[in-house]
C-alpha cells in the first residue's frame, strides 16, 4: 500500500500497463514532455521514449482515428482527450468507427482503445472545460464507459480498461486529480471487475447512486444524514454502460427508494435510464418514485454560478427527503 | 454560382504513358517505374480491367433483379484502381471507400464475398487481415485517418510495408482528409492517399469541391504529390509504384491523383440524367481506359482471337460465380442481430437478447414454445 494522488494513480496504472505491453502507446495533445494539462503522463514519454508517447497535432478526430489505425495494426492505444468539451471532433470517429468496428466485421477486428477523459465541473474553468458528456457515449453501443471515483479504482481500472478488447471511455472527475487515498499497486487485476458497483456506505433507509466526482459528496450526504437518523446505502457505479444493476436492484429491494445524483444534464441522461431499469425491475419494492439530482438543462455555466448547477450535499439531501417523503424544497407541489 | 472548373480540367498537366488512342508515350520521369511491364504483364492489366467491369455489370444487373438492395458501379475507373491495386504488395494495407471492388479484386477477394454488404447479409464482406484490406468505409474520408494511424504502426514495427488509402474527390472536403494529411506528414508515415478524381460526388461536380487540381493541395501540408491520368492503367502503375517506394525507404507519405471518370450513376439508387451533361459523358467515353489498352495490344500484335476468348471465358466465369455466390448467400440468423456488439459479454445487451429469444420463442410451435401456448 502507498499514499498517492487520484493523479498519480492513474500515471502508475498507465505506467505498469505499459511495462506489462508493448502494445501499449499513449497519444494525446501535449501528453509528452509537459506531461498533459494535468500531468497525468509526467515522465512517461521521457521514459517509454517518443514513438510509445505520442504528442499528436491539435486534431481530436485525427487523434481518434489514427487510434484506429494503430489498433488494426495491433496496438492497443491510449487517448487522452484534454478536456470532455474537446470531444466532440472526434465523436464521428468514437460512435461510428471505434464502437462499431467489431459488429461490422463480425469481430475480425478487435479496437480495444482507451479513451480518457478529464470530466466535470467545479474548477473554475471557462466553456467546454467543465462537460459530462457521458451519456452521449452510453447511448452508443459498442462502447464501454466507465468512471472512477478514487485512486484505486483509477488506478485498477485504467489498467483493466487498457486490457479490454473492447473499446472503453474512461471518465476521470479532474477536481479529484489532487485528492490522495491508500493504492494497492500489487493488486490483482483479473481479481476484480470494472463492470461491478461498489456499495461505497451500507444504508437502509435510501439508495443513493452516483459515480465519480460526487461520489464524495454523495459519501458526505450519508454521514450528514446519519446525524438526522437516516441510513443512506451510497453506490459508486463504477461502470456507466453496462451498469450492474443487480447491486442497485439489491439495495432498492432492501430501501425501496432510490435517489440518483450525476453532474450532467438530467433530460436523457443517465439517471432516467437508472430509474427506468430499475422501477422495470423492482417496482413492487419502490416507496416512492426514484429521485434525481443532477445538473440542470443548460450549457455548462459561467464559473461563479457552477455551484449552483452542481449538485451538491445540500440538494443531495434535499433529494434524500423527497425519496423519503419528508419536507424538502418542493413540498406541496405535485411534482 | 458559375463553378470555376480547373479542377477539372488541365489534362495536358497529367502524368500519361498511354494516351486515350492506346499510343505508348514515353516519359523519363516514369518510364522506369514500368520498365519491367512487358507484352504478358500488360495482357494481364487488360484482363483485370475486362473482368472487373464485368463483375460491375453483373453486380448492376443483380440490383436491378432485386438480388441486391443498392450497388455502387466502379465503371469508368477500372484503370485507376487495377493499376494502384497491382502495385501493392502482400504486406501493404488497403483502406477503401465502397467503390473500390477492383482493389479488392487485386487483393484477391472471394467475389461473392463483396456483395454481402449490399445484399444486407453483413456490414463487412470479409475479415480484413485475410487480405490486407479493410472493408468498405461509407463515412467519407473517415478511412485516411486509419491508413494514416495504420502506417504510424508500421513506422514503429520498423517494418517496410506501407499503408494505402482510397477516396475520392468529394471527400476533400472532410475535416478527416485534410487532418490526415497533417498527422501523415507530421510523423512522415508510410501511407499513399490515392484520391479517385472521378468528377461527380453524387451530383456535386469537382468544382464544387476544388477550385484548384486536388493534388496541389498535398504540397501545402508538406507532401508529394502528382496528378495522373486515372484512366491510364500504366501511368495509375507507375505512380503508385513510385509512391510506394518513396514510403518503404522512409521517404514518408505521398498523394496521388488519380483523374479520371464515374461513367455509371453513384449507385444504383441515382440518376445522373438530372445533373450531367450527355456530352460529359461521351467525351469521356473516347478515354476509356480498356480500349486504349486494347488498342495498344493490338498495335503490338497481342489482341489475338484466343487472347480475346480467354479473357471473355474468364470475365463469364467470375460472373458466373458471383451470381451464383449471391443467390446461394446463406440468410443470417434472427439472433446474429446481437453478435459481435462487444468481445466479451455485456449484460445490458445479454438481458435483450434473452428477452427477445423469449419473444420470438412465442412464435414457435412444438418443445421450443413457451409453456402457455400448449
Amino acid at each position: 500500500m502507498s499514499t498517492m494522488t487520484f493523479g498519480r494513480a492513474i500515471n502508475a496504472g498507465l505506467r505498469r500497463a505499459m511495462e506489462h505491453d508493448p502494445k501499449v502507446i499513449l497519444m494525446g495533445e501535449d501528453i509528452g514532455k509537459l506531461g498533459g494539462v494535468f500531468r497525468i503522463t509526467e515522465g512517461l514519454q521521457k521514459d517509454f521514449g517518443e514513438h510509445r508517447v505520442l504528442d499528436t497535432p491539435l486534431a481530436e478526430s485525427a487523434i481518434m482515428g489514427t487510434a484506429v489505425g494503430m489498433a488494426y495494426r495491433g496496438y492497443r492505444p491510449v487517448v487522452e482527450i484534454q478536456f470532455d468539451g474537446f470531444i466532440y471532433p472526434a465523436f464521428d470517429q468514437i460512435v461510428c468507427q471505434v464502437a462499431k468496428l467489431h459488429y461490422r466485421t463480425q469481430g475480425a477486428v478487435k479496437m480495444p482503445i482507451t479513451i480518457r477523459v478529464p470530466f466535470g465541473g467545479g474548477i473554475g474553468s471557462p466553456e467546454h472545460h467543465s462537460e459530462s458528456p457521458e451519456a452521449y457515449f452510453t447511448h452508443t453501443s459498442g462502447l464501454r464507459v466507465i468512471s472512477v471515483s478514487n485512486p484505486q479504482d483509477a488506478y485498477t481500472m485504467i489498467q483493466q480498461a487498457i486490457a479490454s478488447d473492447d473499446p472503453v471511455l474512461y471518465f476521470e472527475p479532474k477536481r479529484r486529480y489532487h485528492v490522495k487515498g491508500e493504492v494497492d499497486e500489487s493488486v490483482d487485476l483479473a481479481a476484480t471487475s470494472m463492470e461491478d458497483a461498489h456499495v461505497v456506505t451500507q444504508g437502509s433507509d435510501v439508495t443513493l447512486v452516483t459515480y465519480g466526482p460526487l461520489v464524495p459528496t454523495a459519501r458526505d450526504a450519508a454521514i450528514a444524514a446519519s446525524d438526522d437518523g437516516l441510513s443512506v446505502e451510497v453506490i459508486d457505479l463504477r461502470s456507466l454502460a453496462p451498469i450492474d444493476f443487480a447491486t442497485i436492484e439489491a439495495s432498492v429491494r432492501k430501501t425501496g427508494r432510490l435517489v440518483i445524483t450525476h453532474e450532467a444534464a438530467q433530460s436523457g441522461g443517465l439517471g432516467a435510464e437508472i430509474a427506468a431499469s430499475i422501477t422495470e425491475r423492482c417496482f413492487n419494492y419502490l416507496e416512492h418514485a426514484p429521485v434525481r439530482v443532477t445538473g440542470f438543462d443548460i450549457p455548462y455555466p459561467y464559473s461563479k454560478l457552477e455551484f449552483h448547477h452542481l449538485p451538491d450535499l445540500d440538494r443531495i439531501l434535499d433529494g434524500v427527503d423527497r425519496a423519503m417523503g419528508r419536507p424538502n424544497s418542493l413540498s406541496g407541489l405535485e411534482r | 454560382m458559375p463553378l470555376n472548373d480547373t479542377a477539372s480540367a488541365g489534362e495536358d498537366t497529367l502524368i500519361q504513358l498511354l494516351s486515350p488512342s492506346g499510343v505508348r508515350r514515353e516519359n523519363s520521369d516514369y518510364d522506369r517505374w514500368v520498365a519491367d511491364v512487358d507484352g504478358p504483364a500488360l495482357q494481364a492489366l487488360y484482363e483485370d480491367m475486362v473482368v472487373v467491369r464485368r463483375i460491375d455489370a453483373e453486380a448492376t444487373a443483380l440490383q436491378r433483379q432485386g438480388e441486391l438492395a443498392l450497388w455502387p458501379p466502379l465503371l469508368g475507373q477500372e484503370a485507376a484502381q487495377i493499376g494502384s491495386g497491382r502495385a501493392l504488395r502482400e504486406d501493404d494495407f488497403v483502406f477503401s471507400s465502397y467503390r473500390e471492388n477492383a482493389v479488392a479484386y487485386c487483393r484477391g477477394v472471394d467475389f461473392t464475398d463483396i456483395l454481402r454488404v449490399w445484399r444486407g447479409n453483413a456490414s463487412s464482406g470479409w475479415d480484413p487481415f485475410t487480405i490486407n484490406m479493410a472493408t468498405p468505409q461509407v463515412i467519407i474520408g473517415a478511412q485516411t485517418l486509419h491508413a494514416t494511424g495504420y502506417a504510424m504502426g508500421i513506422q514503429n514495427d520498423g517494418a517496410d510495408s506501407v499503408a494505402v488509402t482510397y477516396f475520392g474527390d468529394g471527400a476533400t472536403s472532410q475535416g478527416d482528409v485534410n487532418e490526415a494529411m497533417v498527422f501523415a506528414a507530421s510523423y512522415q508515415a508510410p501511407v499513399i492517399f490515392f484520391c479517385q478524381n472521378n468528377h461527380w460526388a453524387i451530383s456535386e461536380p469537382v468544382g464544387l469541391q476544388a477550385h484548384v487540381p486536388i493534388a496541389n493541395r498535398a504540397p501545402g501540408f508538406g507532401i508529394p504529390s502528382v496528378r495522373v491520368d486515372g484512366n491510364d492503367v500504366l501511368a495509375c502503375l507507375a505512380v503508385t509504384r513510385q509512391a510506394l517506394d518513396r514510403a518503404r525507404t522512409g521517404g514518408g507519405p505521398s498523394f496521388i491523383e488519380a483523374v479520371t471518370y464515374r461513367m455509371g450513376p453513384h449507385t444504383t439508387a441515382d440518376d445522373p440524367t438530372k445533373y450531367r451533361d450527355a456530352n460529359e459523358l461521351e467525351d469521356w467515353a473516347a478515354k476509356d481506359p480498356i480500349s486504349r489498352l486494347a488498342t495498344l495490344l493490338k498495335s503490338m500484335g497481342l489482341m489475338t482471337d484466343e487472347f480475346v476468348t480467354a479473357v471473355d471465358a474468364k470475365a463469364g466465369d467470375v460472373a458466373a460465380k458471383l451470381r451464383a455466390g449471391c443467390i446461394e448467400m446463406p440468410e443470417p440468423e434472427p439472433m446474429d442481430v446481437f453478435k459481435h456488439v462487444y468481445s466479451t459479454p455485456n449484460s445490458w445487451l445479454d438481458r435483450q437478447q434473452e428477452n427477445y429469444g423469449r419473444y420470438l420463442a412465442t412464435f414457435e410451435s412444438g418443445p421450443a414454445a413457451t409453456e402457455g401456448s400448449h
